[in-house]
């Protein structure tokens, strides 16, 4: 039995002057056991597949089932077995992490002793603190109480929805640390993430962009699917270089990411590329074939069928 | 069961961690009563008045001791002369001034005639009629009771009787208006603000996606504030009967029974408040508008529905509360029992269980 299964789901929003789709014939399924994970940007209709699979909202569109129960019909069984941790903190501001944590368990027919061997990791941690509100918790405290309640009835699948946005680097490598150990306890575990680098993470991913997903595969398959090679070029005006590079004769692709520009060539010829830089007048660019990213493959599917590649204009 | 616990203990968390709400359910009923029932009143209690007795004789000094013995009237000062009335006036200290004319006795007892005149500052008209209509009311019974002494046969006795209110006390105008107002305020406003807050918060998302049923989760909200509402009702009638002096005439019973079948009506109502807003502002504005103004406007509380356009008139009857006041004031001050206000604890379920119909309805299992 797969763990999740949707099959073109569709979900639209009515707004004043038109209906905005934000899921848009989504077809996907999760194996049990497996750690899998929807990255996007915002809007790109993740936290409606979560809403939709965690029986909040009914799809306009196709079926989904979650560990073999159907999402409409079945929504009691689903509510019973399943852990969600919404992108919002949800948790009560004015209960102290203990009576937070209490509250959860008892809502969902258990005790902190019963499971506590499943939040120990994560509860340790916060245990220092739990007589304090969770209002006056830190973000990577909070996210890690809210993981703690969500866990604390073992639920056989966990959704978690963008779990690590607004939190600190480190706290997120704890967390991302967190769900391996979960997963090694069986746990199927179905998470969201703007952050790319974290994608790698998941045994497989979906990449969403406007409510369709562009690719499903394991993060490895993805990046070797991106079958060209990826440069990255700096140079000390970074501004003018992009636009230079894009402008290059050979360039299939530029982006800016962060200090770097990521580059690919549709003929490699370094010896040209270094010699156009220096005519106009970059005068210490640095050139490395660099491993792509995750995100180099998102950009590169963004873009691909629907516009068309900027050297074709040049040519 | 133990979910229901954890979750009513959950709502006291709440609700006793937050100063300001705490204020506004325990306090704000005291206040309230006491404000009404005290401070913003008709009733008089020791007036400042003047005499001026021209007779100094037996009857005089009996009808002056039985005005100063009276809890509505002090005597400020005596005075000697007519034109010291004006002065005394002009101090702004007394209301009312009492003048006896001489051989006030005499006058009485040989032409069975004699004369007392009452001047009272009408600034305020009602207060001054008030008054002296209370200060006849003394020397009537002064009067009556030489009568009966004398053995006349045909003695013309003046009878003023007060019903239900001899003293015309204001609280027991104010006691029903208080608890049908607070009642609603805490029932209705506070549990649909509960009840948003959590929506507002996204912790609903939560719950709904748990075992608990959602009704479950609706029950142990209101809970907390009916047990409140309880002890707000406990408070009232302890305070209006030991410090306001109301009595309660009819059975207490029968008053708490109603009370507590309010109380339902204005959680349910506050339970439809929550399906119908998104935020807690716009509960607490729903709530004030559409709950408050109507219950202090059209209840017939602080203006007698009688006097309003007939348009007012029946819309006064959508207004829970205006069954409620006629209900306590029955009970309570009248002291009746249920053969006579059965119609309007049956307009009361109806209402409540219109309330709840369209509340389950339209209460969300899902976003």
């Amino acid at each position: 039995m797969k763990a999740v299964e949707l099959e073109n789901i569709v979900k639209t929003y009515p707004t004043k002057k038109t209906t905005v789709t934000a899921v848009n014939d989504v077809s996907f399924s999760v194996e049990e056991g497996e750690l899998f994970g929807l990255i996007g940007p915002d809007g790109a209709g993740k936290t409606s597949i979560f809403r939709i699979l965690t029986t909040l909202l009914l799809a306009d569109k196709g079926e989904a089932k979650v560990l073999g129960y159907n999402v409409v019909k079945d929504y009691k069984a689903i509510r019973d077995i399943v852990g969600y941790m919404p992108g919002r903190f949800s948790l009560y501001q004015d209960l102290t992490v203990e009576e937070n944590l209490e509250f959860f368990a008892t809502i969902f027919n258990t005790t902190i002793q019963e499971n506590y061997n499943l939040v120990a990791d994560i509860y340790k941690q916060l245990e220092p603190f739990k007589t304090r509100r969770a209002g006056k918790l830190s973000g990577g405290m909070k996210q890690k109480l809210a993981l703690s309640c969500a866990l604390i009835h073992k639920p056989k699948i966990l959704f978690l929805d963008e779990p690590t946005t607004g939190v600190d680097p480190v706290s997120r490598r704890e967390f991302w640390e967190m769900l391996k150990r979960l997963k090694a306890q069986g746990i199927t575990i179905l998470v969201s993430t703007p952050y790319m680098d974290e994608a790698k993470l998941c045994d497989r991913i979906a990449l969403m962009q406007d409510g369709k997903i562009m690719t499903i595969d394991t993060p490895g398959n993805i990046v070797r699917q991106f079958g060209r090679n990826l440069f990255s070029v700096h140079s000390e005006n970074m501004f003018t270089l992009l636009n230079d590079l894009r402008a290059f004769p050979q360039t299939e692709s530029c982006f800016a990411f962060g200090e770097n520009h990521h580059l690919t060539l549709t003929e490699e010829s370094m010896a040209e590329l270094e010699e156009y830089l220096l005519v106009r007048g970059h005068k210490n660019a640095a050139i490395n074939k660099i491993e792509p990213g995750i995100e180099d493959c998102f950009m590169q599917l963004m873009k691909s069928p629907s516009q068309p590649f900027p050297n074709e204009m040049a040519f | 069961m133990k979910q229901l616990i954890t979750f009513i203990k959950k709502e006291f968390h709440h609700i006793l961690r937050d100063k300001r709400s705490m204020l506004v359910l325990i306090g704000l009923p005291v206040i309230q009563l006491l404000i009404f029932g005290f401070a913003i009143t008709n009733e008089v209690r020791n007036t400042n008045i003047a005499i001026l007795d021209n007779a100094k004789d037996e009857a005089t000094q009996n009808i002056i001791t039985r005005i100063e013995s009276s809890q509505y009237f002090d005597i400020d000062r005596t005075l000697k002369t007519n034109q010291q009335i004006e002065k005394a006036f002009k101090t702004g200290r007394i209301k009312v001034a009492i003048v006896f004319q001489q051989n006030f006795q005499n006058e009485l007892v040989h032409t069975n005639k004699a004369q007392l005149q009452i001047i009272a500052d009408a600034t305020d008209p009602n207060q001054a009629t008030t008054l002296t209509n209370y200060i006849s009311t003394i020397v009537m019974d002064y009067q009556s009771e030489l009568n009966q002494q004398n053995n006349l046969p045909y003695t013309i006795k003046t009878e003023m009787r007060m019903l239900y209110n001899p003293q015309l006390k204001g609280a027991y105008t104010s006691v029903p208006g208080v608890m049908g107002m607070i009642l609603l305020l805490i029932s209705a406003m506070m549990t649909s603000i509960a009840i948003v807050k959590e929506k507002e918060l996204g912790t609903m998302e939560i719950l709904l996606v748990s075992p608990m049923k959602p009704w479950l989760v609706i029950i142990s909200k209101v809970i907390p504030y009916f047990i409140i509402s309880l002890i707000n009702v406990a408070t009232i009638l302890i305070l209006s009967v030991f410090v306001l002096g109301l009595p309660i005439q009819g059975s207490l019973l029968l008053l708490i029974g109603s009370t507590i079948l309010y109380i339902f009506c204005a959680l349910s109502l506050g339970l439809l408040i929550s399906t119908v807003t998104d935020t807690q502002q716009a509960a607490m504005l729903i709530s004030l508008l559409g709950l408050m103004f109507p219950v202090v406007m059209l209840s017939g509380y602080a203006f007698p529905i009688a006097n309003m356009p007939l348009v007012l008139q029946v819309l006064s009857n959508f207004v829970p509360a205006k069954w409620y006041i006629i209900i306590v004031k029955g009970v309570m001050i009248k002291g009746i029992d249920i053969t006579q206000i059965w119609k309007e604890l049956l307009i009361l379920l109806m209402m409540t269980a219109i309330f709840l119909t369209i509340s389950v309805k339209r209460f969300k299992i899902r976003l």
